[in-house]
């Protein structure tokens, strides 16, 4: 085998093993390969997707973003108060809310790229303040009254009355995501400043604004996770998304995006969020206990990550 | 003690890079081992000190066959190597990085006293008992830490020194002071081990010279019976022709024109001017502010006072944004850090500062990308298989090349260099000089910063020397002598 086929193997390697643990479940269980059991895989995915797209260009940039769960609790309860208590047009309330991601990650931006905090602290931080904020504006009640068929659909409806709503989202969002890493000045900007900021910065890249760029994209990403998220539950519950930040991460590196930076792709995202979704629904159909569930899925981050280290030696 | 390494082959995957390899060190010999990069020095050297083991052959010690496993059995044979990466833990202290591993100790404790008197004892061996065992290595220069690790390596009765590079990052009077200490070294018996790019300090200070070329063994030369074209052939395999080519460019208008510059501390009223067409040298000894003219004048460092005109138009660069739009170019002195993102191919390093330029809204054209890069590679001679390899993969002077097409992606006015030829070895020197000479013919004005005498006085019209941070004097290159920029630099006149 060549350098370039062993290096495509193991670029492959998280799709393979979806591929294998696929196949194992439809073996194990009749109702994984069926076309609803598949597609509801993909709507429940769609979520930590649509969160971990943003977060693999935050870790592109070899930062992290903690503050997602948050961001997607605030914006929701925006969201969904904006509907409910002020009766402004549900389209009009999600662009609203969408923004309000944006901002809350450009805060995360300008504090990292321009107060030079450390990405982990700075995230730490404003994933309290923000999660606070989401108790405060709802008064830590679950926010409802969402009376709109446009709304319920943006999270729970149906094209063509088989495919979810949320999943073409995701489909949509993926390519968007793709072609901008992979043709676009801004992506190749992304890798670069993660690769080697010094040197990104001496060859006249603006690496500020496109720290600050890359935290508002991932906000924007965690407030329409958000919007489905209280779009299916027809309400906005401000403690929604705790211990999302993580499974986006799993999602990531289960990828192959190195977390130092500068290396990684949108597709290895899109695999590791489905091997994530994949393993939980097949871990429900075999009727396996949610307590080792857990223990599995550990194990199976664990072990994709170290098969991934190994090849690199 | 006498080290006999036979046959030494090694292969990394499919690599080979060693094949059948000698190499022989007496007691009391300072030993050059030289070669372009990946010619496998640092391969064998690893080898000797236990950090790889050779596939085949064997190493000898006075005669006796010993088998090295780990860098422990390399220390307790008495070999010992100093590595270009210097390897103390930057917040322990000096003595504490002397004893890493092997403390003294009293009742299971740490005994202190025991071990600052024994690390003042070896750092004074080497006459620098100025140094406090109980700083911070981090805290010390360069050539102090390596007078650490040096003292280490006494400490553990070493007989044989590796030395990879020792003199890389060193100024000049810490370089004079190594090889004082070498001396020292080598009067008592110590055998050394020294691997340098640098040919002056080569038939300086050694004894006797092997050469390896593409991990093969080409021969050992006694220095007095040797000089410096038939070790470059030995090298190469093939004669480079002149070490520096000549030029002949007709100098146009001036383009930079520098009055009174100064930073925030470093250096203060710098008055040049460059044509285009010219070549600019600046000399002086480490630390006496030549880099950081270059940084200032393309952002890096704040300018404090000064004025700094392109073209008779006065610029106002406080970032090095400014100084790309402005058309200044910079060969930073460090590549692997400042100069290129190691983990992207080929083909994106060079497009890095004019990507803009192959896109339309953002979204990048492919095809006139790859189209430009092509030429790049043809017109710089970049030895690379396909523009997509990850620039890492390329040797040094390839590296360089990079960085250099890179900057021609620009259309600079003037390229600031410094440093170019640093980690680059013999053959890709040469080939760096046309560059700089073809430049030259093109009308960009150059800059360039070098601690290389030869390489000053070469390929300069002129010569700017400094000292501690001001200028000296502007010298003509023609006429100016290694003794009268360093006679400048050192304050004389």
């Amino acid at each position: 085998m060549t350098q370039e086929q062993k290096a495509l193997l193991q670029k492959l390697g998280p799709f393979i093993a979806l591929l294998v643990v696929c196949a194992g479940l439809s073996i194990a269980s009749p109702d994984f390969l069926t076309m609803g059991n598949l597609l509801n895989v993909m709507r429940q995915v769609s979520i930590n997707a649509l969160i971990a797209f943003g977060m693999t260009l935050v870790i592109l940039l070899g930062g992290i973003d903690l503050s997602v769960g948050s961001i997607l609790a605030l914006s929701s309860v925006l969201t969904a108060k904006l509907i409910s208590a002020l009766g402004l047009d549900p389209a009009l309330a999600t662009m609203i809310g969408i923004l309000a991601g944006a901002l809350m990650g450009a805060a995360n931006g300008v504090v990292i790229a321009k107060g030079k905090v450390a990405p982990f602290i700075a995230t730490l931080g404003t994933m309290t303040i923000l999660r606070g904020l989401s108790l405060v504006f709802s008064e830590g009640r679950p926010v409802t009254g969402l009376n709109s068929d446009f709304f319920s659909m943006l999270g729970g409806g149906y094209v063509a009355n088989l495919i979810p709503v949320p999943v073409i989202w995701m489909l949509l969002l993926f390519v968007v995501f793709w072609f901008v890493l992979k043709k676009t000045v801004f992506g190749r900007h992304v890798y670069a400043v993660g690769g080697n900021e010094e040197a990104s910065r001496l060859s006249g890249l603006s690496v500020d604004s496109v720290k600050i760029w890359v935290y508002t994209i991932s906000g924007a990403m965690s407030a329409m996770a958000g919007i489905i998220l209280t779009s299916r539950l027809n309400s906005a519950q401000p403690t929604a998304g705790t211990g999302y930040e993580l499974d986006a991460i799993a999602a990531v590196v289960l990828g192959g995006t190195s977390l130092t930076g500068g290396r990684g792709w949108i597709f290895g995202t899109l695999v590791g969020a489905l091997l994530i979704g994949v393993l939980n629904n097949g871990l429900n159909l075999l009727g396996v206990s949610s307590f080792y569930q857990q223990v599995i899925k550990g194990v199976v981050i664990l072990l994709a990550v170290l098969i991934d280290r190994g090849g690199k030696k | 003690m006498q080290i006999r390494m036979h046959d030494i082959s090694k292969a990394f995957g499919p690599v080979r890079v060693l094949e059948g390899v000698a190499f022989t060190l007496s007691g009391g010999e300072i030993h050059a081992l030289m070669g372009e990069n990946g010619a496998g020095k640092s391969t064998l050297m690893k080898i000797l000190c236990g950090v790889h083991q050779a596939d085949a052959g064997e190493i000898g010690i006075d005669g006796q066959k010993v088998q090295i496993r780990s860098t422990r059995d390399a220390e307790r044979l008495g070999i010992a190597i100093i590595h270009q990466e210097l390897n103390l833990i930057p917040q322990l202290t000096v003595m504490e990085n002397m004893f890493l591993g092997r403390e003294p100790r009293r009742y299971g404790v740490i005994d202190r006293a025991k071990m600052k008197r024994d690390c003042l004892e070896y750092l004074a061996l080497l006459g620098a008992g100025q140094i406090d065992p109980q700083t911070e290595a981090g805290l010390l220069s360069i050539g102090q830490q390596q007078m650490v690790e040096i003292a280490k390596a006494l400490s553990l009765n070493a007989q044989v020194l590796i030395m990879d590079e020792p003199t890389a990052a060193l100024t000049d009077r810490e370089i004079e002071l190594l090889f004082k200490i070498m001396h020292d070294l080598k009067a008592r018996g110590v055998g050394i081990v020294y691997v340098s790019h640098r040919m002056e300090e080569i038939f300086q200070i050694c004894d006797k010279i092997s050469v390896l070329r593409d991990g093969q063994f080409v021969g050992e030369r006694n220095i007095p019976e040797t000089n410096f074209d038939e070790i470059v052939a030995m090298m190469v395999g093939r004669e480079i022709g002149e070490r520096f080519p000549g030029r002949t460019v007709a100098q146009g208008a001036v383009r930079l024109r520098v009055e009174g510059l100064a930073d925030e501390g470093q250096i203060s009223g710098i008055d040049f001017a460059v044509h285009a067409g010219e070549v600019l040298g600046i000399a002086g000894l480490m630390g006496a502010g030549r880099s950081e003219i270059l940084k200032t004048l393309f952002g890096i460092n704040r300018k404090s006072a000064g004025l700094v005109e392109l073209e008779g138009i006065p610029l106002n660069i406080r970032k090095p944004q400014d100084a790309i739009s402005a058309g200044i170019g910079f060969v930073t002195e460090d590549r692997k850090s400042q100069g290129l993102v190691l983990g992207m191919s080929v083909r994106e390093n060079i497009t890095l500062t004019n990507l803009h330029g192959y896109a339309n809204s953002g979204v990048i054209n492919g095809g006139s990308e790859t189209q430009a890069v092509n030429e790049q590679i043809a017109r710089l001679k970049i030895r690379t298989r396909d523009a997509e390899l990850e620039v890492k993969s390329l040797s040094g002077g390839n590296q360089q090349k990079v960085v250099f097409a890179k900057w021609l992606e620009i259309k600079p006015k003037v390229l600031l260099l410094d440093e170019p030829t640093r980690g680059v070895d013999v053959g890709g020197k040469a080939e760096i000089y046309h560059i700089i000479n073809e430049l030259a013919a093109q009308g960009v004005a150059i800059v360039m910063v070098s601690s290389e005498l030869p390489e000053v006085l070469a390929m300069s019209d002129r010569i700017l020397v400094m000292h501690q941070g001001r200028q000296a004097g502007i010298f003509n290159a023609r006429t100016a002598t290694q003794e009268s920029i360093m006679a400048a630099a050192a304050g004389g006149q």
